[in-house]
């Protein structure tokens, strides 16, 4: 009798046990890489924003799940003034910040908190501004805020305005960016008491859907799920990423079940995947464009006949073939198709090797040497550039150019390319921040670029103007117009050769769902759910 | 012997200050530098380029850099990280134990099964056996780990599903690192399974880094154990009517270790160098990925701090060796 009253304690016991466990849900993401660090706004990899700043963090404004829409966050809504200058957010009340074992708030998220997190990236004699030996602030650089701001005004607890030196159309949508996370001023206070500012980056503390445990450097990142999200707490208890670098790998551990979720599969293994019962796969294009610029500077590539006929001669099937092995697809305009204002009436240059000859005698080009430069190093965009360049060469060859290939190491090969006087067409290609097409159009084709992120050294008044005048008209409609305008006289100008944007796949378990792929190329969690 | 020590731990000066040279330049002959990387295709203005060189202090002459470096060494600082802004020291201090809890049991396994692999081939000198275990030490020596490493975790985890894929322990169990060293933090978290999991995670990559010792050692334990073989003292002790157990076990194995101990001094080196890629197939987080990393974005600190704290292991390690031998063969310190 003992030993039954026994027995069946130790059964209810391991029901309890089990029905405990069973409740924490736990979903494991192979992630590709660690991250550099923990507060987004230094950095500018991929990677460290999905441990970050989309994972602990969040922004005034947010980029809708799934799309590149900017919806309320942190703000819960803003006003533009008549002449574009102010901003005005009205922030959501009662949102907290995260309770760890390292940090108790206090007090809510206020307007503090926003005018800090901007501050300290914009203001050189700010306390924060070198919290830590050797720090930058690359993408709030990068997108000309110090430029563009002229002031944060805290107009009440609540109520914060951002007044710019000009107006800026794709304002909201740079602060629905990841270098805009929100952190908190009362945690950094906290830090600085203590003399330990570094661990701002170390051990972050956001007001976003799940909350920092720990990390193990290049092994594992722990998070759980933030209860007081002002969202609603997240259908999993618990968030791993189990750091992979090697892309077989982290397909024999979806496989083997040791992680739910992975990204970045090798294209060579995605039939393998797709062929596992117990996986499913995802897939959406890529926001970003893989080109070939010639140096619309240097003759013969300022004729745009001459570019033309180069273009018609390229054989993108082939190249998305033998380069994307299927995960892409052939591109058209310099912005991808998943972006608002593209220009699906563009018609593409037609391969066409006996026409495209035909053209460049008209131009009375013969016997044309030429360099492709071919990037070192695998892209989204590009994953195989040798292999591009070779395929461009044959193609070139066709037609009677003769074509060299020529490739620096990367650091080298991104600063040579910049040069005015660069000889031959570079290959390299661009992935969206914030989904703007500005961020395409006005960073790689603007006048003020040539002789740096404009490759294609070209700089076409008509072009401009109309990209110019989007930037700062607020109306989308508006703008959605000039940039289909911008389009296509790009077309008509053929400064690149716009090759391919790639497609992206993301394996997972058919235990997971809820997941939405984003088109900006980040990894995010909130709303995942897992079966048992 | 304190004469031997002392010369041995001179010899150490000059070498170290060459380290400090070969790693300090190392990363700098290189094409390419850090804020180049770290803009990307973004790029930036060469005002910002020079305002970011000028704030890590590579816009100095180079011998000044050297001199900053050298003075932060011997006053054991060594920088911080231009990627993840950590010191450098602390940063190689939470990986190194990673890597050396699976360097130590690489050479366990390597010579746990090289030793007697050896003398089995050198004891039936040209039988099949022999040549079937000095073929497979050959091919094991040739085999590319990556190739290798890829091919026992698809077999072994993926169809067989004996053993985990990747990692130190199951992300089931969750405890702080005590010593760094996961078999020993597994133990001491007390939580039940958790050392099994730490184990059995270091069965594949264990394989993998000890393959090429394994042949080293297998070889090498072979010629040694030949050579002593062939010894008149062997002889006298089969005339004596010694079991060749005995004889092989006692009074020639001692003997043939010597350079076998040495070897697997040396090995330490390719153990290291083995490492960056097993560790990279097995998403182990040691120091071989992480210099990988840090070479690929010309994270310098990173660079020339790692390869310094590794040189300096390695020299610690033949310095033991070193005195181990001489303990071992008293010849060595006369000389």
């Amino acid at each position: 009798m003992k030993h039954r009253l026994l027995g069946a304690v130790a059964a209810a016991a391991l029901v309890i046990g089990l029905a405990a466990t069973a409740q924490a849900k736990t979903l494991v993401y192979c992630s590709e890489g660690s991250p550099e660090g923990f507060d987004p706004a230094p950095f500018t990899a991929g990677t460290t924003f999905d441990a970050s700043g989309q994972a602990v963090y969040s922004r005034l404004v947010e980029f809708e799940n799934g799309t590149t829409k900017t919806i309320p966050g942190l703000a819960e809504s803003w006003e533009v003034s008549d002449d574009g200058l102010e901003y005005t957010f009205k922030l959501r009340s009662g949102v907290k910040f995260h309770t760890t074992e390292y940090f108790t708030p206090t007090r809510d998220f206020n307007a503090d908190d926003v005018i800090f997190s901007f501050e300290r990236q914009w203001k050189k004699d700010h306390a924060w501004y070198q919290y830590t030996p050797g720090i930058a602030w690359e993408y709030f650089d990068g997108m000309s805020m110090p430029d563009l701001l002229k002031e944060i005004v805290k107009v009440d607890d609540m109520t914060v305005k951002f007044v710019l030196n000009r107006p800026e159309a794709p304002m909201v949508a740079n602060l629905a960016m990841d270098f805009a996370s929100i952190v908190s001023k009362e945690y950094a206070d906290q830090l600085d008491a203590a003399g330990q500012k570094e661990m701002l980056n170390q051990q972050p503390v956001g007001t976003g859907p799940f909350q920092f445990v720990a990390y193990q450097k290049d092994a594992v990142i722990r998070y759980q799920a933030n209860p007081s999200y002002f969202r609603g707490k997240q259908p999993i208890d618990d968030l791993i990423f189990a750091i992979t670098t090697d892309a077989s790998v982290r397909q024999q551990k979806l496989k083997a079940g040791e992680c739910h979720i992975t990204a970045y599969p090798n294209p060579a293994d995605l039939d393998d995947l797709r062929a596992d019962p117990n996986l499913q796969m995802m897939e959406q294009e890529g926001l970003n464009v893989g080109y070939l610029a010639y140096n619309a500077k240097q003759a013969p590539f300022d004729n745009p006949k001459v570019r033309k006929a180069l273009n018609m001669a390229i054989n993108k099937d082939a190249i998305l073939e033998a380069v994307f092995q299927g995960a892409g697809q052939p591109a058209k305009n310099p912005i991808p198709p998943t972006m608002w204002s593209y220009n699906d009436k563009v018609m593409d240059d037609p391969y066409n090797p006996g026409a495209a000859k035909n053209m460049l005698d008209e131009v009375g080009v013969k016997g044309l040497k030429m360099k492709i430069w071919a990037m070192p190093v695998q892209r989204p965009y590009n994953p195989n550039a040798r292999r591009m360049a070779e395929l461009i060469q044959a193609d070139f060859a066709a037609i009677g150019v003769e074509a060299e290939i020529v490739s620096y190491e990367w650091g080298e090969y991104l600063e040579l390319s910049k040069a005015e006087d660069r000889d031959g067409a570079v290959l390299l290609g661009w992935t969206g921040d914030n989904g703007d097409p500005d961020n395409f159009l006005a960073v790689l084709l603007g006048c003020d670029a040539v002789g740096g992120a404009n490759r294609a050294q070209w700089c076409n008044e008509e072009f401009d103007g109309l990209i110019q005048k989007a930037k700062v008209t607020s109306d989308v409609a508006e703008r959605t117009k000039l940039y289909e305008e911008a389009q296509v006289v790009f077309k008509r100008e053929s400064p690149w050769a716009t090759i391919a944007h790639s497609v992206v796949f993301m394996p997972m378990s058919k235990k997971v769902s809820g997941y939405k792929m984003s088109p900006l190329g980040v990894h995010r969690f909130d709303g995942v759910d897992i079966s048992e | 012997m304190l004469r031997f020590l002392f010369i041995r731990l001179w010899l150490l000066i000059p070498t170290f200050f060459g380290v400090t040279i070969a790693a300090f330049g190392f990363i700098r002959l290189l094409p390419g530098d850090p804020v180049l990387l770290m803009a990307g295709e973004r790029g930036t203005t060469p005002e910002r380029y020079e305002q970011l060189m000028q704030q890590f202090g590579y816009d100095r002459p180079i011998w000044e850099q050297y001199l900053d470096f050298l003075g932060g060494v011997l006053s054991g600082d060594l920088g911080n990280s231009l990627v993840t802004k950590k010191p450098v020291f602390t940063e190689f201090l939470t990986l190194f134990p990673a890597t050396l809890e699976l360097s130590v049991c690489a050479i366990l396994f390597a010579a746990a099964l090289g030793i007697p692999a050896g003398i089995v081939a050198a004891t039936r000198r040209g039988s099949w056996l022999d040549q079937s275990i000095m073929g497979t030490a050959l091919i094991g020596y040739s085999m590319p780990i990556f190739w290798w490493g890829l091919l026992l975790i698809i077999f072994f985890s993926g169809m067989l599903q004996w053993t985990p894929v990747s990692g130190r322990v199951s992300l089931m169990f969750f405890f702080p690192p005590v010593t760094g060293f996961m078999l020993l933090d597994s133990i001491i978290s007390g939580q039940k399974g958790a050392f099994t999991s730490a184990l059995s995670h270091l069965i594949l990559p264990t394989i993998v880094l000890g393959t090429i010792p394994l042949a080293v050692i297998a070889r090498q334990t072979r010629s040694a154990m030949l050579e002593v073989l062939g010894e008149d003292y062997v002889r006298t002790a089969r005339a004596k009517g010694l079991t060749p157990l005995r004889v092989v076990g006692l009074h020639a194995l001692r003997n043939a270790l010597i350079p076998v101990v040495t070897t697997i001094g040396l090995l330490v080196g390719t153990l290291l160098g083995g490492a960056i890629l097993t560790e990279t197939i097995f998403s182990w987080p040691g120091i071989g990925k992480w210099m990988v990393e840090s070479i690929s974005r010309r994270d310098y600190p990173s660079v020339q701090g790692g390869l310094l704290l590794i040189a300096v292991v390695v020299m610690v390690v033949n310095l033991v060796v070193d005195l181990l031998y001489g303990l071992i063969n008293p010849r060595i310190r006369v000389s």
